[in-house]
């Protein structure tokens, strides 16, 4: 197993190629974890923060192998940036659904997470977006700082790299129906 | 390469008369170009736009309603959030229609220092303008590049009053708390870092033939049309007329400094985008002058927590980066407001797309779309 977690460490160390030995679960997540396409989809405040300002020079999606996508179907990770409201909620699903196996979502500041500074007295506004689509990661905040939401991305990559592919059977899909 | 093959069919002439057929695009609510959640649905005949019907309520939060079960002091985290580009001019309106409301004398220091924050962060809302029109057009590096700027008045702000977008920095009768002390001279190094940046826009931009084909001409808003559809801020000087709330009904200090009011002739994309630019100026003209006559001082009058304003209603309005941000509250002499009223400039600047749109391109709409600034949380409320 020792060499098997160091595949990446390696692969990058040879070069022009040449034969490896490694298990399918380290390539798989390792590229999957290290290649997190991110669909541009920010609703309200947590967008700017979220999508714009950690997209821009200083804190650079980039580095971590996160480009920006316009089309759910070329994204492999959604963060729900804003209030979700229940006009919204069903468009999400739709987006969700769109998107191509595996797929991960990051709920980003309190609206997303159960409906922030909305949650009493409002009549619109959808109390979480975990009561639509599943949700990996959580990143607090109003709106979380873009170190926080790169501290969810880490978070998430640790997540992916966990993953088997023997699990993938056993996994139930969840799509629960809106309210 | 085309290949000649016998089952092509005749080649189209001029004289048969073609019949065309109307069909709908569906643009958002999902769409990187539209700025948040909204929907345009746009009639098309070929490639030219006959109708457009913007659909909104994806974004509604209802906060007038919440407004009504709010203290007057607790609902300013809910003006951060009506506009969270701007958020410091959101809570600038609340406090002015407050104070008119029960007659709260501001001190001065607590004055200049609304208007060095309120008009920072004009400058930072008309980057992000200025960050995702460019991107919209085609162009990256300008995003790349207003972003470096805006990271350093979000710099200002944090060491202020710690946050980076949702300020809540003012209160009812003041600010919350006084600037650090290295505010006043880190803001001074900042106004004479803007001015060469915003040449540097320029040069990208302004005089770039594929950005003058993208927005010179295009998307004509004429001057009786934009006051009929009660447009305002920088499309409606685009269009022409010199209005603006800081210098024409003065709130705040506005009156104390000299500024002027940019106006375009044309009332084209490219106008409104020059508005916008030759705005950062003044703004930064302004906020040197705020710096230089800061008085000594309180900042804040003495509000108390359980603030009841006497019966009535008040109208305040002030010139946000967008346009007019108008608060209209009815009192009943409790501690919450009885109704607000939010007069949001986007939501109105918005009625005036299908006028402004009809007959150009699909690809003008974007132009078009991203020169009025429209963020959804200012439309849907």
């Amino acid at each position: 197993m020792g060499v098997v977690q160091k595949v990446p460490v390696y692969l990058e160390k040879i070069p022009g190629g040449g034969l490896i030995t490694t298990s399918l679960d380290a390539v798989l997540n390792w590229s999957r974890a290290s290649s997190l396409w991110y669909l541009l989809f920010g609703t309200a405040c947590c967008a700017i923060e979220g999508l714009m300002c950690t997209g821009a020079s200083r804190y650079d999606y980039d580095r971590f192998g996160m480009i920006f996508r316009a089309s759910p179907r070329q994204a492999d990770l959604m963060i729900v940036a804003g209030t979700i409201t229940n006009k919204m909620a069903k468009r999400v699903k739709i987006l969700y659904e769109q998107m191509s196996e595996p797929k991960y979502v990051i709920a980003m500041g309190g609206c997303a997470i159960r409906g922030g500074p909305f949650y009493y007295d409002c009549y619109s506004v959808l109390r979480g977006v975990d009561l639509v689509i599943p949700v990996d990661v959580y990143v607090p905040g109003c709106p979380p700082r873009p170190e926080s939401i790169l501290e969810g991305c880490l978070k998430l990559q640790q997540k992916i790299k966990k993953q088997k592919v023997s699990d993938w059977s056993k996994t139930e899909k969840f799509i629960p129906e809106p309210k | 390469m085309m290949v000649d093959s016998p089952d092509r069919p005749e080649p189209l002439t001029g004289d048969r008369n073609l019949e065309t057929e109307e069909f709908v695009v569906n643009m958002g609510p999902q769409h990187p170009s539209t700025h948040g959640v909204c929907r345009l649905i746009l009639t098309m005949d070929g490639e030219v736009i006959k109708k457009v019907v913007p659909d909104i309520g994806f974004l509604h939060r209802s906060i007038e309603k919440i407004a009504e079960n709010r203290t007057y002091h607790q609902f300013m985290i809910y003006t951060d959030r009506i506009d969270y580009v701007s958020s410091m001019n959101a809570n600038h309106a609340w406090c002015v229609a407050v104070e008119k409301l029960a007659g709260i004398e501001v001190p001065e220091r607590a004055e200049y220092l609304r208007v060095i924050m309120a008009e920072l962060n004009r400058i930072a809302s008309h980057l992000v303008f200025l960050a995702s029109f460019a991107i919209d057009l085609g162009a990256v590096t300008p995003f790349l590049y207003a972003f470096r700027e805006r990271e350093r008045i979000v710099d200002l702000f944090e060491m202020t009053c710690g946050q980076r977008l949702t300020y809540n920095y003012m209160r009812i009768g003041g600010v919350s708390k006084d600037v650090p002390k290295d505010f006043v001279s880190e803001t001074k190094k900042f106004c004479s870092y803007l001015y060469p940046r915003v040449d540097e826009y320029e040069a990208i931009l302004t005089e770039n033939p594929i950005f003058l084909g993208r927005t010179k001409g295009i998307g004509l808003l004429d001057l009786p049309t934009a006051i009929n559809y009660s447009v305002s801020g920088p499309p409606l000087r685009g269009s022409g007329l010199k209005w603006d709330i800081r210098k024409d009904e003065p709130y705040s200090a506005y009156e104390k400094f000299d500024f002027d009011i940019p106006t375009g002739e044309n009332g084209d994309t490219w106008d409104r985008y020059k508005v916008r630019i030759e705005e950062m100026r003044q703004s930064a003209r302004i906020v040197e002058q705020a710096l230089e006559g800061l008085p000594e001082g309180g900042i804040k009058a003495k509000v108390p927590a359980r603030f009841r304003p006497p019966q009535g209603e008040a109208f305040a309005r002030i010139e946000a980066p967008r346009g007019e941000m108008a608060y209209f509250i009815v009192s009943d002499g409790s501690t919450k407001p009885y109704r607000v009223k939010i007069r949001t400039a986007s939501f109105c600047n918005l009625q005036a797309l299908p006028v402004m749109a009809r007959g150009w391109k699909i690809a003008d709409i974007v132009a078009i779309f991203g020169s009025l600034d429209i963020i959804l949380p200012e439309v849907d409320r």
